[in-house]
């Protein structure tokens, strides 16, 4: 075992964070809209060829922040698109997040049949 | 005969009387540091009901009650029931009266829906219209935090500025004759007053405008100052709307402070980490039903001014970017020594 | 009476007496928590790895168990408990996506199943596969004009 990718895993994935908590502190951006510009900035940092490195670099650090999730997009979409041209556009975003989409739906479902709002103190 | 003095003030010249009063709050504010001076305090924020909309009717429904109780009324001694709440279209207050057979009043004043209700309710007393009527206001966390806000489940984190949406509720029966000691001598129905602030979690900010502009306006149509009362109270401008008001008063050199207090500042003690305090309708309805006209009963306060201050807004108009409006009711109380 | 304000003045008052986030505290926090949600989805992605899976696979895998995880703890009432300390540090995360989805399928349970549960499920959530899912068709698009694509 490679403690060296933990540690890489930690602070990359630590420090996305604490950079949107500046933009959440200091803005006016609310956390759903952090989310929407995370996504669609993962999908443009791997499509310009940056992010690649860095999931290289840092693994679930950079793939489990939510950067990760518009990273997976666009690398279904490339796959796809070199498979099966203007289909694999439509097709390859979906099919590379399909399990955390699915996983989220199923769950999120289930989870929710099972439990009860309680109030907060 | 209701008489109009200085600019907006409405003098009583019968005095309606407030026949009896009660709060009803949850879990939270019942930990708080008012909490052994409400009526009924639930360990079940959900009152045994099946949703949040049911518990909060339920929570002002016991309000009602308790207070027609402690006043030997019953409900057909009512004539009308003056109630609001935070909710779309008020569900909270008519699903709590919709069995009562009285006539029903719904009112909406956001957070000032209480002082609103009292007014209204001592306008109607004075006017002949009522004999007896019973005002009242809810909030619940929860409900409010569904509609307002995020689920309850969900990982947001509340600035500083945020209020936190009590669990309470208030009644107070008033009545053209009685017994009682409290009487309602003036109210001041607030005008809207916006300063361009956009942020819901601040809404002390955007209320405190209102509440100078109420305040200033009776002191200046009474010919009074601060000292002339022993308590003014907002109710619920939370910590940083407070601090704003005194500022307001500061600046035309009127000191407030001695005598002025906020209902939400009140409700929660600092390690209950309601941020910049209490606020919902029910906030400070239970307050003023609760600690404030104890303390008048005893004789500990024998002259207030109970303002309540509500913010214009709802989750459709802050998304299209309308600035939140507050409003300010105002109704002086005096405490007669019989 | 006019109020002796106008809304600039205003403003400037606002700002002096509304206190702000306590940033550094917060950004500590978010480090702290993001991090340790990442290493964990780095034990978890090695987990798979290990029991065969491709770096690929072993990804998407970790992307459900990671998703499981946050919804699970919003169903014990323990992700908004850490959200409150941790802020971005829950948000950012997948487990922050899977809370978004489980909290109000939850809380609008009330409304029903289909009303309620079924269409509240992506009410906070829904806009990141929107906007997400929109951005990956137009880079499909951009590659297909540039007439690339292939294992990136």
């Amino acid at each position: 075992m490679n403690w060296m990718e933990y540690v890489n895993a930690f602070w990359v994935g630590g420090a996305i964070c604490a950079v949107c908590q500046v933009f959440i502190d200091k803005t006016k951006l609310t956390p759903a809209r952090i989310l929407v510009s995370l996504v669609v900035l993962g999908v443009i940092l791997q499509g310009v060829g940056v992010y690649q490195p860095v999931v290289d670099y840092a693994g679930a650090g950079a793939t489990v922040p939510l950067l990760g999730f518009g990273y997976s997009l666009a690398k279904g979409v490339a796959k796809a698109v070199g498979e099966s041209g203007l289909l694999g556009v439509f097709t390859g975003g979906v099919t590379g997040a399909a399990g955390g989409i699915a996983a989220a739906i199923v769950f999120g479902c289930l989870f929710a049949l099972i439990a009860k709002p309680k109030s907060k103190s | 005969m209701i008489e109009r003095t200085g600019q907006r003030t409405l003098k009583f010249g019968k005095k309606p009387v407030l026949l009896s009063h009660a709060a009803a709050v949850g879990k939270k504010e019942g930990d708080g540091p008012l909490g052994a001076q409400f009526d009924y305090v639930t360990e079940d924020d959900r009152m045994g009901e099946k949703s949040w909309e049911l518990a909060e009717s339920r929570l002002q429904k016991t309000a009602i009650e308790m207070a027609l109780k402690k006043g030997a009324l019953q409900k057909n001694d009512l004539d009308f029931i003056l109630a609001g709440d935070l909710l779309n279209q008020c569900i909270g207050s008519f699903l709590a009266s919709v069995d009562s057979n009285v006539p029903y009043l719904g009112q909406y004043g956001a957070c000032s829906t209480m002082a609103q209700g009292l007014a209204l309710g001592a306008c109607l007393v004075e006017g002949g219209a009522a004999r007896r009527l019973v005002a009242s206001a809810s909030s619940h966390f929860c409900s409010a935090e569904r509609q307002y806000r995020f689920p309850l489940a969900y990982g947001g984190q509340r600035t500083p500025t945020a209020q936190w949406t009590a669990t309470a509720a208030g009644a107070a029966v008033l009545g053209c004759k009685g017994s009682g000691s409290l009487r309602v001598t003036h109210a001041l129905f607030g005008k809207m007053v916006e300063l361009g602030v956009k942020d819901a979690n601040n809404m002390g900010a955007a209320m405190a405008p209102a509440a100078y502009d109420t305040l200033k306006t009776l002191l200046d149509d009474l010919d009074a100052a601060p000292r002339d009362f022993d308590c003014i109270v907002t109710g619920d401008l939370g910590h940083v709307g407070a601090d704003i008001l005194l500022t307001l008063f500061r600046q035309d050199g009127i000191d407030l402070s001695p005598v002025y207090s906020d209902c939400g500042s009140l409700l929660f003690g600092d390690e209950q980490d309601a941020h910049a305090g209490g606020s919902g309708c029910g906030c400070s309805a239970a307050v003023l039903c609760g600690p404030l006209l104890r303390d008048m009963q005893s004789g500990k306060i024998k002259r207030l001014v109970f303002a309540g201050t509500g913010a214009m807004m709802s989750p459709t108009s802050v998304q299209q970017g309308q600035p939140i409006a507050g409003i300010c009711h105002a109704v002086v109380i005096e405490r007669s020594e019989a | 009476m006019r109020m002796k304000l106008d809304k600039q003045q205003y403003q400037q008052l606002l700002e002096q007496k509304s206190p702000n986030s306590p940033l550094w505290k917060d950004c500590l926090k978010a480090f702290l928590f993001g991090g340790a949600i990442c290493t964990v989805g780095e034990g978890v992605s090695n987990f798979w790895q290990s029991r065969g899976m491709d770096t690929a696979d072993a990804a998407a895998a970790t992307a459900i168990t990671m998703v499981f995880l946050g919804a699970l703890l919003t169903c014990l009432h323990l992700y908004d408990k850490l959200a409150k300390h941790a802020g971005a540090g829950t948000i950012v995360p997948i487990t922050g996506f899977a809370n978004a989805i489980v909290s109000p399928a939850m809380e609008f349970k009330s409304e029903g199943l289909v009303l309620g549960l079924g269409a509240k499920l992506f009410a906070i959530a829904g806009p990141v596969l929107v906007y997400g899912i929109s951005a990956s068709v137009i880079y499909g698009l951009v590659l297909l004009f540039m007439g690339g694509g292939g294992a990136a």
